[in-house]
């Protein structure tokens, strides 16, 4: 670990004056501390954030959901509002990590974490993510677990977070606070491929701090779930991973919101595939021709081709588990 | 060293042995008082520790061009940085078996030379008084290498020389077989991933050497070191009282040691070095990767009548490591056998064993194998396997001491409801998820070494036990004490049993199934004798109630010493020693393995396994698993089970998800952590069970037991993979299984 300053932010603004001073936040660590560790992350000084008062969970007015960014991955998959009412936020965070990490790590640190790739965790080896320009390791290595969407010459690691997946077809949209102000990005927009500046991984601007993740209201009734597909059953990153609304009235489908996890540098959302289902009555036929649509543009590396056939898969299953069978 | 007569069969009464004891360290080590070998410190007398932290070779292979250490020497708390080029020559006496048990080859030396033979090969070492110190200036030394590809394809590089084994004539046979099958299987490396790093202190005191280490034999860091550094055996001292799980890979002693000890006698300060999680990938071994190609001929009623393994398997370039892939020469009645092996020299370190060493590699292929006949012949596997059953072992003729390998088929049979199999794959469904049993067979030598012990009864009736073994959790330390308790007559609360000095009388290096026959039986021999000087004590003491009574007729249960015919004519162990103004009563014994063995001797599972496949998705999840074992008396079946459990889950990773994925460039281990390299879960090993046929096996051991703690693991990849073919129609002969290889059409 590289030497650096450690303060406790007692306000957000208190917060804010520290990032803008090149102060890096550190919530839950679970992330942070593990690659500072590996001298992947090298801050100079650290501030941290948990003290403030930003973990409430709560329904907003017209029925959508407002989560603060230091409420922990466990407290938000327990919450009853939660359950009630997005059953997918609750099911991708029991689907994520371990009991231990669900209890240490927040919402706003799982929307930031950075990729899982073993070159970028591997400061030996050459990587544009952390050295911009030094090359990407992947592309030509081992490179199973990456992403065949959203991809770049300069990067294909996937963005690793389960419920960052589940905000990304709900359209859920960060709340941040900075130097200048409050604002707000819809997550499909906050997370950026990586293009040819893979070291851009959210437009964050300095000193800006997230303080809530906000799902907009969608018609109820509205059925909603996360499938993960790993090697094995439990502790381990999406080998793909599919979370699925569906509001459906008169045996129609009238809201289809889709997204994939583990085959894009982003979330992946899948708007091919929510026209597809929109205005049409569920049926084994739908869900199959709608996942026809599921991996469009994607383009497989040496080990990871298997994921193309997998998402299609992962997507029928998954519309099928919560379009019910009718 | 003397050897020991044959211990007379115990006389005593078996309260102990048998039954399901807690381990008698549980409570230390749940409450973190166990002491494992990087907790040494202050308290243990060893102060001013420093910290050393290796830095390892970024490439594959090739030579050091330069080490700049300025900056990490810059760092407050560093006190040196030591690599080839300024460390000095160490003697590095040969050091062979059996005083190690190093394969043949040269092994690597610490800081000798610029050579860098693999990735991750430790090439210098920082020493700082704190370890976080250590830690960062360690990533601030600057090393430049001339670096040049690896060779690391197990199929293509050039091989040894083929060991051969063969009988009858197998090509010839195989030839004229009415059926005939060829297969080739391929295994991915395996890491040991013990819960517990590798880790030493080291403190010289002038010429003399002191390490507390993590070690499966504390023998081997004392020989090894003493080798090293050119100092004599007795100069050494090594203890290692708990081990944190280790799985063979520290059966051996690895550079990080010898460096840690080098950087101590440099500085002249104790100094402690741990390997981190990611190195544990590095220098400390692994279970080889291997191609298992296989041809079988048989009759048409599954009766084998060649069978041919064409074996490639790693080993470093600077050693030779072999497992013992003997399981397909003994398992089946085969009068034509070929077994060609060809070590594969790679840019690798050195493997080394790994539970269920050899065997678990070769039931892989033999026993999916014999699957795969099965299917194209139409007869049950486990039919199949019975007609195949030999009456001696086919490979020496000999007789099997005990093997009830076809008692393990029956009982596992009916527990498991095997007759709910299909014989046709594919044919059963649940849901989403395509169901499937598959059964394998396994066997394990039942081996023993010498081995000595010393027991002492103190005047409070209490018993202390030593040899130098060494208990990395199988619960050694609770089953000595519970073999110890029964030769003396004494309840477990009063018999405790140290290990882990190798100033105790020596034992074989804890390993090979095989420290309940050869330390078990040693301190079996040592505390009948011990009893037996107490039983003659009283006998001739004519104060004694027991004055003049046979000693063969004095039994003692409970510390009371008394006559077979009259447990109420007795004394205590207590009144015996008091009376006879004796501080204490002592006796050293030992066990040696015959010198002739007349018997075949193994241990034996049948391993069942139910899969549930999801077909589109290509999961696959063991429903359930049952091991019958055939491994002779069970001490502890509370800790049997702990073992069978745990080698169960073993090959639960070894069938599904434990692979070392290196990257064909440069070496690196890309998986170098327990996020990546996937090791099951609790979630992944819901129902797991273990049955052990009842019955002793004398021939094996004087305490009647063939070993259990590699068996277990041996069968049960291959009967999941068997399981996964019998639920999807799908053979996958490439290990682990997984969901690409499974990913069908509709
Ligand atoms: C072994 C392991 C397995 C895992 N498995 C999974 C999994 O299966 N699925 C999954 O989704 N995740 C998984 N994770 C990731 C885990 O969920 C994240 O590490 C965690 O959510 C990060 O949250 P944190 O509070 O600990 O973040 P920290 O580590 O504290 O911070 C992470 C990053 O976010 C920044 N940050 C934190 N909070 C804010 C804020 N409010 N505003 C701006 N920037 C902020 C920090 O500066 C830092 O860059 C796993 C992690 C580990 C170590
Ligand atoms: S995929 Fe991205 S993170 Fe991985 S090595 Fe390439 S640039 Fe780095």
């Amino acid at each position: 670990m590289f030497p650096f300053t450690y303060t406790r932010a007692t306000s957000v603004h208190e917060a804010i004056e520290a990032g803008e001073r090149g102060g890096r936040y550190i919530a839950g660590g679970t992330t942070l501390v593990d690659l500072m560790r590996e001298t992947v992350e090298r801050p100079r000084a650290l501030v941290d954030i948990v003290g403030l008062p930003l973990s409430d969970v709560s329904a907003t007015p017209r029925g959508g959901l407002r989560i603060g960014a230091l409420a922990r991955m466990a407290d938000v998959a327990a919450d009853p509002v939660v359950r009630q009412t997005y059953p997918a936020v609750a099911q991708a965070l029991e689907l994520s990590a371990s009991a231990q990490l669900r209890n240490m790590a927040t919402i706003g640190g799982n929307v930031m974490q950075r990729p899982r790739c073993a070159y970028f965790r591997d400061v030996s080896a050459p990587c544009n993510r952390r050295e911009p320009g030094s090359g990407c390791s992947a592309l030509e290595g081992y490179n199973r677990t990456h992403a065949i969407l959203g991809t770049s010459e300069h990067c294909v690691a996937t963005h690793p977070s389960d419920l960052a997946v589940v905000l990304t077809a709900l359209e859920a949209t960060v709340h941040m606070v900075g130097p200048e102000g409050r604002r707000a990005t819809p997550i499909g927009q906050f997370l950026l491929q990586p293009g040819d500046t893979p070291d851009r991984e959210q437009d964050l601007r300095p000193g800006e701090l997230i303080v809530a993740l906000e799902i907009p209201p969608l018609p109820r009734p509205l059925r909603s779930g996360y499938l993960k597909v790993r090697d094995r059953e439990s502790y381990e990153f999406a080998l793909t991973s599919v979370a699925v609304a569906l509001h459906i009235r008169g045996g129609v489908i009238h809201t289809a919101k889709v997204a994939a996890g583990g085959v894009g540098t982003i979330p992946w959302k899948l708007p091919a595939v929510e026209q597809h289902l929109v205005g049409r009555r569920p049926s084994p036929d739908l869900w199959a021709q709608a996942a026809e649509r599921a991996a469009d543009g994607a383009r497989p590396l040496v080990h990871n081709g298997f994921k193309t056939e997998l998402l299609r898969r992962t997507v029928e299953r998954q519309l099928r588990i919560v379009g019910g069978r009718s | 060293m003397t050897p020991q007569p044959a211990p007379r069969p115990a006389r005593q009464p078996q309260a102990a042995v048998g039954t399901p004891r807690s381990r008698v360290d549980g409570r230390l080590k749940v409450t973190g008082q166990a002491r494992f070998a990087a907790d040494h410190g202050p308290a243990d007398g060893i102060d001013g520790i420093v910290h050393a932290v290796l830095v390892d070779a970024t490439i594959g292979r090739g030579r050091i061009t330069s080490i700049e250490a300025r900056a990490a020497l810059a760092v407050p708390d560093v006190l040196t940085v030591i690599h080839h080029g300024n460390a000095p020559r160490l003697p590095y006496r040969d050091n062979s078996f059996p005083d190690s048990i190093h394969p043949p080859g040269e092994r690597l030396r610490a800081f000798q030379d610029n050579h860098v033979r693999f990735f991750g090969q430790p090439v210098a070492v920082v020493v700082a008084t704190t370890l976080e110190a250590a830690r960062h200036a360690a990533r601030l030394v600057e090393v430049t290498y001339d670096a040049e590809p690896p060779q690391l394809d197990l199929v293509t590089a050039p091989a040894h020389e083929p060991d051969i084994y063969t009988r009858g004539d197998a090509a010839a046979a195989l030839a004229s077989a009415p059926v005939q099958l060829e297969m080739t299987y391929r295994m991915g490396r395996n890491h040991h991933n013990a819960m517990e790093p590798h880790a030493i202190v080291a403190r010289w005191d002038g010429d003399r050497l002191t390490v507390w280490e993590k070690t499966q034999w504390v023998a081997d860091p004392r020989n090894e070191l003493a080798a090293v550094f050119g100092i004599p055996q007795a100069a050494v001292r090594c203890y290692s009282r708990f081990v944190g799980g280790a799985f063979g890979n520290s059966g051996r002693t690895w550079v990080h040691s010898v460096a840690a000890a080098l950087a101590a006698r440099e500085l002249r300060r104790p100094v402690k070095l741990v390997l981190s999680r990611r190195q544990l990938y590095f220098g400390i071994g692994f279970r080889p990767a291997y191609e298992y190609g296989v041809r079988l001929g048989s009759e048409r009623d599954g009766r084998l009548t060649a069978v041919v393994h064409d074996v490639r398997g790693e080993t470093s370039r600077y050693e030779r490591h072999s497992d013992d892939l003997a399981l397909g020469r003994m398992l089946y009645d085969t009068p034509n056998f070929r077994q060609d092996v060809r070590l594969v020299p790679l840019d690798v370190n050195t493997p080394t064993w790994m539970r269920g060493p050899g065997w678990s590699t070769t039931a892989t292929a033999l026993e999916t194998s014999l699957d795969e006949l099965a299917h194209e012949l139409g007869i049950d596997p486990i039919e199949l396997r019975i007609r195949n059953e030999p009456a001696d072992d086919p490979a020496t003729g000999q007789p099997f001491s005990t093997r009830r390998l076809h008692e393990c088929y029956t009982t596992g049979m009916r527990e498991f409801g095997w007759h709910r199999r299909s014989s046709r794959p594919r044919a059963v469904r649940e849901g989403d998820w395509l169901i499937g049993m598959g059964m394998a067979a396994g066997a394990y030598p039942a081996e023993s070494a010498p081995a000595q012990a010393h027991a002492r009864l103190g005047a409070d009736g209490t018993v202390v036990v030593r040899s130098a073994s060494s208990d990395m959790g199988p619960g050694t330390t609770t089953s000595m004490a519970q073999v110890a308790a029964d030769a003396l007559g004494l309840p477990m609360w009063s018999v405790q049993f140290q290990l882990g000095d190798s100033m105790m009388p020596p034992a074989p290096v804890h390993a090979l199934a095989w420290t309940m026959a050869s330390v078990g039986s040693a301190v079996q021999a040592t505390c009948d004798r011990l009893r037996r000087k107490a039983v003659a004590l009283a006998v001739g003491d004519d104060r004694s109630p027991l004055h003049g009574v046979p000693a063969d007729e004095v039994v003692v249960r409970r510390g009371w010493l008394h006559t077979r015919a009259d447990p109420r004519r007795g004394e205590t162990y207590q009144q015996l020693l008091a009376r006879n103004g004796r501080t204490h009563l002592e006796a050293v014994g030992g066990y040696e393995p015959p010198e002739e063995i007349r018997y075949s001797m193994y241990a034996y599972s049948a391993i069942f396994a139910e899969v549930a496949v999801d077909a589109r998705l290509g999961i696959v999840r063991v429903r359930r698993m049952l091991g019958v074992f055939d491994a002779g008396r069970i001490v502890n079946p509370k800790l049997a089970d702990s073992q069978a459990h745990g080698g169960m889950i073993g090959g639960l990773g070894q069938a599904l998800l434990e692979h070392t994925v290196t990257d064909p460039r440069d070496g690196r281990i890309l998986n170098a952590n327990l996020a990546d390299y996937l090791v099951p879960t609790n979630a992944d090993a819901t129902d797991i069970r273990a049955i052990y046929i009842e019955g002793v096996d004398n021939e094996a051991a004087p305490i009647g037991v063939k070993g259990l703690g590699e068996v277990v693991q041996v069968g049960v990849a291959p009967a999941i993979a068997n399981a996964v073919f019998n639920a999807t129609g799908r053979r996958v002969r490439d290990l682990p299984i997984t969901p690409e290889a499974l990913l069908m059409p509709r």
